[in-house]
């Protein structure tokens, strides 16, 4: 039975929905959980109860994300095998490696340390709860790692060769096998992928500090936890902004050599030529084989790839038609994602020279800014997930090209050809239908309790002072103690501004 | 057939990532379709306390299996997941479900609000249980599997009288063991109703545990064909059965934690006989047996496997120590503070 187009398109939107959808958390919580790490590292060290308050804060949002990621997360693992069964057959030897060794050393690690960050504060000491904030981090960061080397094992394959599997019809299958683990793991774009996508977290996990914080100076209210959560993220974020365009420019230069076509889509170069331009904006015509309407920047595609305008870009006409990635699409997200990153770099430039000639916290237009920037890293993550994921198509795993000759590509598989073959479009659909309706509540559920969250505010540093000296100080103590019952929930218990009369 | 180390180990790699699920995540599931029993909103949240911190680790113990499979025997992982399509699209509906209940519910304090997720929490634990169940039958029943390696039957090839048996089953069975656990967590008046919970989850589960041996013994012959040729494995059944039996003994003699144990084992074994049940194939096809997918046909290369164990060789212990970890900090009656949910 062989799928259907239906099938593969839905089951190619249902990835694209639930990957979407599960990405808009992992980066939080892998830039969020290195702030907190900073902040309670702070706290140790100085035992100023302002940093214990904001660690505090900072967990009770990292536990309400990183909960949404693990449950979208699991749907990731499942449906490799559920809707790409012939994926899952051709890669199986070397990217299931990736995602066993993802369960092992990072999955486990996160979540058996997150129990300790979220409801430890009372049983462990200060130390060891740091120890387990390092844990938490160190496991997201690994799991960004495995996750990336198996993405990008399927961007430039390497470390394999291809075999054929007798089936017991008496066809074979051509499927990958490993020859060499680390060459697999350290393909040609691992590490410029990894660094590229680690980046984009820092700056999005930062990006939330900083909006909360300022949402909280414009209502004048937990100033001084916003003002020191300003002074660590807002520096914090400018470096990664920074970063992001070297790692950007390093991650572009590796797409130029290893995939070319997808360079020539996400900048509408459909000849092959030297001294290419650089476009600030403009509407691909595939048609015509030209940029409409484009503003371009000559000769800076090439001085960018190769340091000399004389550097030759290979176009989109040197392949098949069948064998080119969307333009229109990968175009104009890759554009998005650059001036995005602009912006950001811009805003967070700004704010960071302000922030030490101490005018920042009065410049409340700045601040404004700042409470939606919020969404320009998420987007921006989206989007170049969106130019990595569309300007690969249409292989699912990348094919070999031998000097030069894009016309015939070596061994890949196509993603109409990784589909199911045993899954109807029938289910497909049932499938959507229930996971959009489940992610659609979720959803909103998620932004209504995160905005409850946020508008309770953290502790107050005096409440936190009271509270360890009643202990006799330290949380060491309290882990003896029977805690209070009256509270609500882990969150509302002491929620609000910590004003109340004693 | 000749059965390489590395496959062998490997079968049975996933045999301990599926028996530590199904032991972990079992109680925490129990508790979950135990749920409603508890009638306060303060019981409510000692049930969903006991097992706060733990469930999302034990629940890493499924993702791991997932990805074993996916590694070591992609094949069957694709087959049986392509397969079980809707089955598994279904189970993840429940497992997020029972995410989501969990960490919402602590965040209102409104009586529609909590009971949605007290309804969210029972039904999505039940569901899951019931699939986990339901899947693990439909695999020793046998499934329509071509001569492709590709599944050709529907959804409702996979219901049948005995996945329908060994449904129930799951769910009797981490009912009993997640009211073990619930009585080894709470005090005074709710642990004294908790006590009368395990004395019927455990009737509930011997009927179950009868009726699917007996179901198993008459129609399912795969079901025993290799205890002819690997009669050791009698000594398996013999401790399970004795595992079973200790649990009402240490319930009557009020030794909650070796009634712990003892299902804790049980459910070891069961997952052991699901594995002799099966090997050395992993689905077995009813079209012809000529098609099943083994622990040698549809394995990943010799080097994959090799570096795959090694792979659990540096990381299962980090994992089983930070288990431990885990597991010591959070040991103890349930208290309700201001960090529970």
């Amino acid at each position: 039975m062989e799928s259907s187009d239906t099938a593969i398109l839905l089951s190619r939107l249902q990835f694209a929905f639930t990957i979407g959808f599960h990405y808009l958390f992992p980066p939080l919580t892998i830039g969020l959980g290195l702030l907190m790490v900073i902040m309670e590292g702070l706290y140790l060290k100085t035992r100023d109860f302002q940093y214990e308050a904001m660690a505090k804060f900072w967990t009770k949002i990292f536990a309400l994300i990183f909960a949404i990621g693990v449950a979208s997360g699991i749907v990731m693992e499942f449906q490799f095998g559920t809707n790409w069964a012939s994926y899952s057959r051709y890669v199986g030897d070397i990217f299931g490696a990736a995602l066993a060794a993802e369960g092992i050393f990072a999955f486990f690690l996160e979540s058996g340390f997150l129990a300790v960050l979220v409801f430890g504060w009372d049983r462990v000491s200060p130390r060891m709860h740091f120890f387990s904030t390092l844990m938490v981090s160190l496991g997201s960061i690994f799991s960004a790692v495995w996750i990336i080397v198996a993405n990008s094992w399927q961007q430039t394959p390497a470390g394999f060769k291809i075999v054929e599997q007798m089936l017991p019809s008496g066809a074979s299958i051509p499927v990958a096998e490993l020859t060499d683990f680390w060459v697999a793991v350290f393909n040609h774009s691992t590490l410029h992928r990894l660094s590229h996508t680690l980046v984009g977290a820092m700056i999005a996990g930062s990006f939330l500090v900083i909006s909360v914080s300022a949402f909280y100076l414009l209502k004048k209210r937990h100033e001084d936890f916003a003002k020191r959560n300003i002074r660590i993220a807002l520096p914090f974020a400018m470096v990664f902004c920074l970063l992001a365009l070297v790692t950007g420019d390093v991650q572009g230069k590796n797409v130029a050599e290893h995939q070319p076509a997808k360079l020539a889509a996400m900048e509408g170069q459909f000849e092959t030529a030297r001294n290419a331009p650089l476009h600030v904006f403009g509407i691909p015509n595939v048609a015509e084989e030209r940029v409409d309407f484009g503003l371009a920047m000559p000769g800076m595609l090439s001085m960018l790839v190769g340091w000399n305008t004389d550097t030759e870009i290979i176009g989109l006409s040197e392949f098949p038609e069948t064998d080119r990635p969307p333009v229109h699409l990968t175009f104009q997200a890759f554009h998005a994602m650059v001036g995005l990153g602009m912006f950001m770099i811009a805003l967070t430039v700004v704010g960071t020279i302000l922030l030490y000639r101490d005018k920042l916290f009065t410049q409340r237009w700045l601040l404004r800014i700042f409470v939606v920037a919020i969404i320009a890293p998420m987007a921006a993550n989206q989007l170049g997930w969106i130019v990595a994921e569309v300007g690969r198509q249409p292989w699912i795993v990348y094919p070999q090209y031998v000097d030069g000759d894009w016309a015939n590509p070596i061994g890949g598989l196509r993603t109409a050809d990784g589909h199911s073959h045993s899954v109807s479009a029938v289910e497909i659909a049932i499938s959507m239908a229930m996971t959009g309706f489940i992610y659609l509540l979720l959803l909103i559920t998620w932004l209504f309790v995160l905005d409850r969250k946020i508008k309770a505010g953290p502790e107050s540093p005096e409440d936190l002072a009271r509270a360890a000296a009643e202990r006799g100080g330290g949380w060491f103590a309290t882990a003896t103690q029977r805690a209070d019952h009256s509270g609500a929930s882990m969150t509302d218990a002491r929620d609000g501004d910590g004003r109340r009369e004693n | 057939m000749e059965i390489p180390f590395l496959n062998m180990l490997w079968f049975i790699l996933l045999g301990v990532l599926l028996a530590g699920y199904a032991i972990l995540d079992g109680f925490d599931l129990g508790v979950g379709i135990l749920h409603l029993g508890a009638k306060t909103d303060r019981e409510r949240r000692i049930f969903m306390n006991s097992i706060g911190p733990l469930w999302d680790g034990n629940e890493v113990w499924l993702v791991t299996f997932g990805g074993a499979l996916f590694a070591a025997f992609h094949d069957a992982y694709a087959t049986a997941f392509s397969g079980f399509y809707l089955t598994f699209w279904l189970l993840l509906a429940a497992l997020i479900g029972r995410a989501v209940s969990m960490e919402f519910r602590s965040k209102l304090d409104t009586p529609g609000w909590r009971k949605l997720f007290d309804y969210g929490f029972f039904s999505a634990s039940t569901l899951a249980t019931l699939l986990f169940g339901v899947a693990v039958g439909s695999t020793m029943s046998g499934l329509k599997i071509g001569d492709d390696m590709e599944y050709h039957g529907t959804f409702f090839d996979l219901l049948g009288v005995f996945p329908a048996i060994t449904g129930v089953f799951a769910v009797a069975m981490f009912a009993m063991h997640g009211s073990i656990y619930l009585y080894l967590k709470t005090e005074g008046d709710l642990q004294k109703r908790v006590h009368g919970w395990m004395w019927r989850t455990f009737g509930f589960f011997l009927a179950m545990f009868v009726i699917t041996t007996v179901y198993a013994l008459v129609s399912v012959p795969a079901a025993t064909d290799n205890f002819r040729d690997y009669p050791w494995c009698w000594v398996v059944v013999i401790l399970n059965v004795l595992a079973i039996a200790n649990i009402p003994r240490a319930i009557y003699l009020n030794r909650p934690a070796y009634a712990f144990i003892s299902s804790c084992c049980s459910i070891a074994a069961f997952v052991f006989l699901f594995g002799v049940a099966l090997y050395p194939n992993l689905l077995v096809s009813s079209i012809d047996p000529a098609y099943n997918l083994n622990i040698v046909n549809a394995a990943s290369s010799r080097g994959t496997l090799l570096i795959m164990a090694i792979i659990a060789a540096v990381g299962m212990p980090f994992v089983l120590t930070y288990t431990g970890i885990i597991y010591w900090t959070f040991r103890g009656k349930v208290e309700i503070g201001k960090f529970s949910y």
